[in-house]
């Protein structure tokens, strides 16, 4: 018996279009969506039969009604997944897609199963953001936390207060960027290849079929943008152009150990390397990437230098900026986010952890001569992730 | 376009199906421009299906325009959740009082549905869900049909009376060939209404795909997409030359013969002759004799009465006429049957699969308990091997039955049914026995078909527990339970009694403990002027084949057949010292119980049934003989009379009550309504009780 770290692959990653909160999935449940999603990436991969699946990790940050019932265990029935394949929750509210995939991975990596999937989903429509939540009251009374760590909004503000030099002008810029690059991404077809096209019913409107994200606006200008309300307070920096949306959607991907993957002859798109979680300040979650990417790099043995793509998760933008910041990268460096962000399609909570994995096995895809990237997010209450991958079609540094 | 219907007067307002118009873009599933996707949706949950009313139709007339509008490379309709639409809206039907109204609204759906074939755009249907009758239809006209795994379809206007009318006769054939067209307009509907399951209804070629429902519509546009580029192609037979016509129509006509006991009924065989003219017609000439047909059937009596008839068995399937407020019911955990015959065999096993608790079978010696232990577990072990069971249930319910020879394994009991010997004495004799063994609680019911179950309560401390709950014959198929109440049978009583039916699935009656209770006196009074007959002189054959044309399942001799002498003679008996004379006893049957001798027919070498001469052998020979005129007549007299008597005498409260009894009881048709509809429509109640049970077109065309 050996318990030998064995070596993790991600197979494929899929999700279906995100809506905005409440909008094109007014009429759809949230299991539904995560089941369209599980469906649609065991369609694209034959080769995995149903019952080879060893266990089903599902993350959301509300966990009731539509996204309770053990999430993980209900979405695998509903499926149509044999019945005796397994599945659980997770939260880690916005890294909860993430962190299926990172407590996945450990299970794979120590030989406790070899095929599994990861995913998330978020319907905030039907359960928005805070709902049902009942802080202690000991945050405020012993002053464990600020007001503003439990409001995202105000946690982004006092990210522009700490680093007055990445002004709302640069947050803009970088908002208004991520809503062309995703726009070009659309244009040149490149998002529509994960997204499953998804039932979606309307009482008033009947039946339609969702394929693309509802939440782009091609059309953004910076004037438009520098023009917005600023809702978290008065004079504030933070706006709703330069912050994600409130939306609904489902991501699923599938994870094996390379060794069952190329056994199977399934596809590999990224190699997992390591992967790092740290908490930081809650008022300043944002700033939670910034520590776990540091972590990750020095488990791996690899410097910021060696990462030659990211994937960043745009819960808002100065959360964004103050980590280019902090490596020393430049706003608009091509490395980060090519096809746009969570700014421009939208950020369904627990579920975007496995839109970064889809994103950059796409770009490990396009550019062979990358042989490292990251996926990297904030989380609420002050904690950052970050999974550092390698590009399986890394051809050593030649184009 | 087409002309806005008006509902007749009285007819109960619309639910309308709206008809919704999306677009579908066609490229991310590999096709090309977009599809125009109607919902069909009334915006009520899945227990109030989408129908079809005049407004509906319109509705669905105006979303083809809209779609066709939007140049769409495919059209395709879908339903709400759980249900695709349920067919016609049958509630204005039985107000229609004009042929022009009911020819319009069969045309108003063929011109709006047939678009759906004529436009010019390729048409799908995505059956997401129930569709039945004219919902089926609806995408018989499409091009194309996927079907959800899990729903079921059919084409049920047969068994209603009616035939499918709005399409459905004329494109079947076509379509899919006709035998399996009569299978599924004829023989499945004739067979208690069969629905296709998803596999049945892609085999008969119904459907083109089957899909399941948790990404259906998705794999449905994907199928839409894969036609339209030519990757799927889906081929259509010309059955105009299939050599199987004949024999496909002869054997729905024989079925259809059969299952009405030899009388050509309207329905099904119009329904054939619209089969038959398919094979060369055009389908334009079809619909036009299809809106023929359908105004005809429903502008006559036996569609209202079984429309009439229809409605009655739905709506009492769910509530019982006189039940006491269910929360008087009490608590049923442990059940006896008191004797392990055949009988209370059955009932042991009716119960144990319902009730799910344990259930103690008595008999006068272990052995005897044993059998009857023995054949419910038997049967049980057959359910598993019919896949009708899981091995685990079947397990858990035969460790639920226990038989004795000793009845103090009663004590404990809720409720406890006697199946013994049809004798009051014994009867009366077991309860005060039971009396002391359980509860001042428990339920003392009896099964039996014809004696007082009043006097079985006498002289028991707790007489208020007494209750007739009589089943039919075999009791797990039969639907109707009689529940007899006696003059101090408390509420409580029945309360628990009504309760146990339900869960037992039963439909009930709740009457008077009179002689007979319902069934067994309006069969055994009428059989009994057969039997008359036949004493005085008629021959067996004529007297027998005296109501053929009337369309009851079996003929009276068929019957007695089923039921045998015994029994019959036995409550005839009964009846006779009860109810009065009119009962009389039939020497020709004496002489055949004591001969043994059990039936009239028998089987001949190669199947068919045969006069038997050991039972023509025995009939008394009387010397005034009837013509088959008169034996029908005066059994239908005697019908009505004996059901007029049972109103006045309180037996049970409205005449819809003796309908459903004889339509859950006696398996009698619904084109009679039951049987009293009939009696109104031929004259008979007049003639005979001075007045009709039901007034003019609540059962029959408005006057």
């Amino acid at each position: 018996m050996s318990n030998a770290l064995r070596s993790v692959v991600l197979v494929d990653a899929v999700r279906t279009p995100f809506g905005k909160a409440g909008s094109m999935y007014a009429g759809t449940r949230a299991d539904d969506l995560m089941v369209r999603a599980m469906r649609g990436l065991l369609e694209r991969n034959p080769k995995v039969a149903p019952d080879a699946i060893e266990d089903v990790a599902i993350a959301a940050a509300t966990q009731t009604g539509d996204q309770g019932m053990n999430i993980g265990r209900s979405a695998t029935l509903l499926a149509g997944l044999p019945k005796s394949v397994p599945g659980y929750s997770i939260d880690r509210w916005c890294a909860g897609a993430m962190t299926a995939t990172t407590t996945i991975a450990g299970a794979i990596a120590m030989g406790a199963i070899d095929i599994a999937i990861a995913g998330g989903v978020e319907h905030m429509g039907n359960h928005p953001m805070g709902e049902l939540m009942d802080p202690n009251p000991r945050y405020l009374a012993e002053k464990l936390v600020e007001q503003d760590a439990l409001a995202m909004g105000a946690t982004a503000e006092r990210l522009h207060d700490r680093f007055p030099h990445l002004t709302k002008e640069r947050a803009d810029r970088y908002a208004y960027n991520s809503q062309m690059k995703t726009a070009k991404a659309y244009a040149d077809g490149k998002l529509q290849r994960d997204l499953i096209p998804t039932a979606a019913r309307s009482a008033e409107l009947g039946w339609g079929v969702a394929t693309v994200d509802e939440s782009p606006r091609p059309t953004t200008t910076m004037e438009g943008l520098a023009g917005l309300k600023t809702p978290f307070r008065p004079a504030g920096r933070v706006t709703a152009g330069n912050s994600s949306g409130l939306n609904d959607g489902a991501t699923a991907a599938l994870l094996a150990s390379e060794d069952k993957a190329k056994e199977l002859g399934l596809t590999i798109k990224a190699r997992l390397v390591t992967f790092a979680f740290a908490g930081v300040e809650p008022e300043v979650m944002g700033y939670g990437p910034v520590p776990a990417t540091i972590k990750a790099l020095a488990k791996a043995g690899l410097k910021i230098e060696d990462i030659g793509a990211f994937e960043v998760n745009e819960a808002f933008a100065v959360q964004v900026l103050a980590f280019l910041d902090y490596f020393g990268i430049a706003d608009d460096d091509p490395r980060v986010n090519p096809y746009g962000g969570a700014i421009a399609v939208g950020h369904p909570l627990a579920s975007s952890g496995v839109r970064l994995m889809l994103n950059l096995a796409r770009t490990f895809e396009e550019k062979p001569e990358v042989r490292y990237g990251i996926t990297t997010m904030c989380i609420g209450l002050g904690m950052g992730g970050t999974v550092i991958w390698e590009n399986p079609h890394y051809t050593g540094g030649k184009k | 376009m087409t002309t806005a219907i008006t509902l007749p007067d009285g007819a109960p307002e619309e639910v309308i199906t709206h008809a919704l118009v999306r677009d579908v873009d066609l490229t991310p599933f590999g096709g090309k421009g977009s599809l125009a996707l109607i919902t069909l949706d009334n915006g009520l949950d899945h227990t109030r299906p989408n129908t079809f009313g005049p407004q509906s139709v319109a509705a669905l007339d105006a979303a083809i325009t809209d779609a066709a509008s939007r140049k769409p490379a495919a059209i395709a309709i879908t339903g709400k959740p759980f249900i695709f639409a349920a067919g016609a809206d049958l509630s204005a039907l039985s107000y229609l009082a004009k042929r022009e109204q009911a020819l319009a609204i069969g045309k108003l759906g063929h011109d709006v549905f047939r678009r759906l074939d004529e436009i010019g755009i390729p048409t799908f249907a995505f059956i997401n869900g129930l569709a039945l009758g004219g919902g089926l239809e609806v995408g018989l006209h499409c091009n194309y049909r996927t079907l959800a795994t899990t729903a079921f379809t059919a084409l049920p206007e047969v068994f209603l009376g009616l035939v499918p009318g709005w399409g459905g006769a004329t494109i079947l054939p076509k379509l899919i060939g006709p035998e399996r067209a009569v299978q599924v307009i004829i023989h499945n509907a004739l067979n208690n209404n069969t629905m296709m399951k998803a596999k049945e209804a892609l085999a008969l070629g119904v459907v083109d795909a089957v899909y399941e429902p948790a990404d259906f519509l998705e794999k449905s546009v994907a199928f839409v997409a894969s036609v339209l580029s030519g990757s799927t192609k889906i081929e259509r037979k010309d059955y105009s030359n299939d050599p199987a016509w004949e024999s496909a129509l002869a054997a729905g006509r024989a079925a259809a013969l059969k299952k009405y006991g030899g009388a050509e009924i309207a329905s099904p065989m119009k329904a054939l002759e619209l089969i038959k003219a398919a094979q060369k017609n055009t389908k334009g000439e079809g619909f036009d004799a299809e809106d023929a047909t359908l105004a005809d059937l429903t502008m006559s009596d036996p569609l209202r009465a079984s429309l009439y008839a229809f409605n009655l068995i739905q709506k009492k399937r769910k509530k019982v006429e006189g039940a006491p407020k269910p929360a008087l019911a009490r608590k049923v955990a442990r059940v006896g049957v008191v004797g392990a015959g055949l009988m209370a065999s059955q009932l042991a096993l009716l119960l144990v699969r319902n009730l799910k608790c344990p259930v103690v079978m008595t008999d006068i010696d272990q052995d005897r308990a044993d059998k009857g232990v023995a054949w419910v577990r038997n049967e049980l072990t057959k359910l598993v091997e019919k896949k009708r069971m899981s091995a685990e249930s079947a397990d858990r319910l035969a460790l639920l039955v226990s038989g004795s020879a000793d009845q103090n394994s009663f004590a404990g009991c809720d409720f406890i049914i006697e199946a013994i010997f049809e004798e009051l004495s014994l009867k009366q004799e077991l309860f005060k026995k039971l009396e002391k063994i359980v509860g001042p609680e428990c339920i003392l019911a009896t099964n039996t078909s014809s004696l007082s179950v009043e006097r079985m309560s006498e002289g028991l401390e707790h007489p208020e527990r007494v209750v007739g709950f009589h089943f039919f014959n075999p009791v797990a198929v039969m639907p109707l339970l009689e529940i007899a109440r006696t003059s101090k049978t408390d509420d409580a009583t029945t309360a628990t009694a009504v309760n146990i039916g339900k869960e037992l699935k039963k439909t009930m009656i709740i009457c008077k403990d009179a002689p007979g209770f319902v069934v067994n006196r309006l069969l055994t009074r009428f059989m009994g002027e057969i039997t008359d007959a036949v004493d005085e002189g008629t021959d067996p054959a004529t007297a027998d084949n005296a109501m053929r044309s009337i369309g009851f399942p079996m003929s009276p001799f068929e019957l007695l057949g089923l039921v045998g002498p015994g029994v019959a003679l036995h409550v005839a008996e009964t009846l006779h010292e009860n109810l009065g004379p009119r009962y009389r006893i039939s020497p020709t049957m004496q002489a055949m119980v004591k001969e043994g001798v059990k039936t009239f027919y028998i089987k001949n070498e190669d199947g068919s049934f045969g006069p038997n001469p050991a039972a023509l052998a025995l009939v008394h020979k009387g010397t005034t003989p009837s013509t088959a005129e008169q034996v029908r007549a005066r059994a239908l007299k005697a019908l009505a009379e004996e059901a007029r008597m049972m109103l006045d005498e309180g037996v049970v409260s409205t005449p819809a009550e003796i309908d459903l009894c004889m339509l859950m009881g006696a398996g009698w048709p619904m084109h009679l309504g039951g049987i009293l509809p009939y009696l109104d429509r031929e004259g008979i109640s007049e003639s005979v009780c001075g007045q009709r049970f039901h007034a003019p077109g609540i059962a029959s065309l408005p006057q």
